[in-house]
């Protein structure tokens, strides 16, 4: 794991975050504004980040994990050892280039909130690229794939609901809308942290909805419970 | 000590490995002998679990190895093309494994780590080493634990001629104190004086599977080389199992 923490590229991608929250905040006097460009920013930015570096990490070590399975050591005991390596090295880079700098300049609640869901969306999205790099053993597929997920989660699936809502406009959406968004971490992330912030006020009725369900601590443990399983299920595969 | 029985396995529409059956014993030196593409690597990865086949069954010390990992303690593999963690040490590696397997610093065979000399360049990074001294640092590994059974791939390749000499030194002591060895090898000359038995795989299947002075005896050869070589060219190729 030493070795991974001292890969060039983990110290760059801290060093890019770094920077990012440093002259956003520099930037801007408003300090909501910041945390918003912040905000959407951590959102395309960690799963990018954790998905590709984690897929090519895998790739790349492909025969060296073989060597260590051909030690007595459960498969799936390895595999997870490795995850967490990779894990703790993208947590570590993350928290020290978004997590404290927005913690420390902007201390509010929201800052804790972007802090922790930074943190989860890396978790989340290491796992699923472990999972995406065991499956397939060709480099580019896999590497293939992992662009695939980020688009879908990032861009594809936000355009997908945006359909969903245009085309049924008079049905009442509310319930379900709240169920198609649980389906993507990312969305659960931007609602939880767009949550802390006051600018809620002008999502109006569905902002009011969301406020009503996610705001609540019932809401907040939910929404925890599902990144958690988003994180479970694809360890429970790999 | 090793029984596989009807080892099958085929990846998309390429059968690999058809129908083998060999039985290992303690002791025994046994070179994997075959053309590229014949299976060699496969049924060794069966043997250590990597790849599972798909019928037929393989036992070790009498049992079954199928969802099994814990009989792993007992092997020590040395792969052809040694790949590692690019910014990961020597000394890390070895640590790293010596982690894995939960045993201590005195119960490890580190003779050939200092026949090598890679006691003396520890703290140097995977990825400023050569091919020949990654070999290096995967065959002190494979010895690391003083395996019952060693699998060695392609030992000698890539390593310079004294390092050559020195891992088959080391690989005759292990001989001598009744260790299974596999090793696979196109570099017949090294094997001539080290093998006592010889399976030859060609296109899956098993040859045959002799020891050496038998296969001597049949071929009239006493270079290892000669004798596969007159194997090969022979008509009609028998099918003889265990002997």
């Amino acid at each position: 794991m030493a070795d991974i923490l001292r890969s060039r590229i983990i110290i760059v991608y801290t060093l890019f975050l770094l920077a990012i929250s440093l002259s956003i905040f520099n930037l801007e006097n408003n300090a909501s504004k910041g945390m918003l460009s912040m905000l959407n920013i951590i959102l395309i930015i960690v799963p990018l980040v954790s998905l590709i570096f984690s897929t090519i990490y895998m790739y790349n070590s492909s025969e060296f994990i073989e060597l260590l399975l051909s030690q007595p050591i459960r498969r799936g005991q390895l595999l997870l050892s490795i995850y967490a390596g990779v894990c703790f090295s993208l947590l570590v880079a993350f928290a020290i280039g978004a997590a404290l700098p927005v913690v420390i300049m902007v201390g509010n609640s929201t800052a804790y909130m972007m802090a922790g869901a930074g943190l989860a969306l890396t978790a989340i999205f290491v796992a699923m690229a472990v999972l995406g790099s065991v499956i397939t053993r060709d480099k580019a597929k896999g590497i293939g794939i992992a662009i695939m997920l980020w688009l879908y989660f990032s861009l594809f699936y936000d355009a997908l609901l945006l359909l969903v809502m245009f085309q049924f406009g008079d049905y009442p959406l509310e319930k379900t809308m709240l169920v198609l968004c649980s389906l993507n971490p990312v969305d659960l992330a931007r609602i939880v942290i767009l949550l802390q912030m006051d600018i809620s006020a002008l999502m109006g009725y569905t902002g009011a909805l969301y406020d009503q369900f996610f705001g609540s601590s019932a809401g907040i443990i939910f929404s925890a419970s599902l990144m958690s399983l988003w994180l479970a299920v694809p360890l429970w595969f790999t | 000590m090793i029984v596989t029985e009807n080892i099958s396995k085929s990846f998309g529409k390429l059968k690999v490995l058809n129908n083998i059956s060999m039985t290992c014993d303690k002791g025994e030196t046994i070179s994997l002998i075959g053309p590229n593409s014949s299976g060699k690597t496969t049924l060794i990865k069966c043997l250590l679990g990597m790849v599972l086949p798909d019928s037929g069954k393989i036992y070790f010390d009498n049992k079954d190895i199928s969802g099994s990992w814990q009989y792993r303690d007992s092997i020590g593999y040395m792969p052809q093309i040694g790949r590692y963690p690019e910014n990961m040490t020597i000394g890390e590696v070895f640590d790293m494994i010596l982690d894995l397997r939960k045993k201590k610093e005195d119960e490890t065979d580190r003779e050939l780590i200092h026949s090598f000399g890679l006691d003396l360049i520890l703290k140097k990074r995977m990825r400023t080493l050569s091919g020949g001294t990654r070999q290096k640092v995967s065959a002190s590994l494979a010895f690391f634990f003083h395996p019952k059974v060693l699998i060695l791939d392609e030992p000698t390749a890539g390593l310079d001629p004294v390092a050559s000499e020195m891992l088959k030194e080391k690989i005759r002591k292990e001989k001598e104190k009744g260790r299974l060895i596999f090793i696979t090898s196109h570099i017949l000359s090294d094997l001539d004086d080290l093998v006592t038995r010889v399976i030859y795989l060609q296109e899956g299947k098993v040859l045959f599977h002799k020891s050496i002075k038998q296969l001597r005896a049949d071929t009239g050869e006493e270079k290892l080389s000669r004798a596969i070589a007159s194997v090969m060219k022979s008509s009609e190729p028998k099918l003889s199992d265990v002997n």
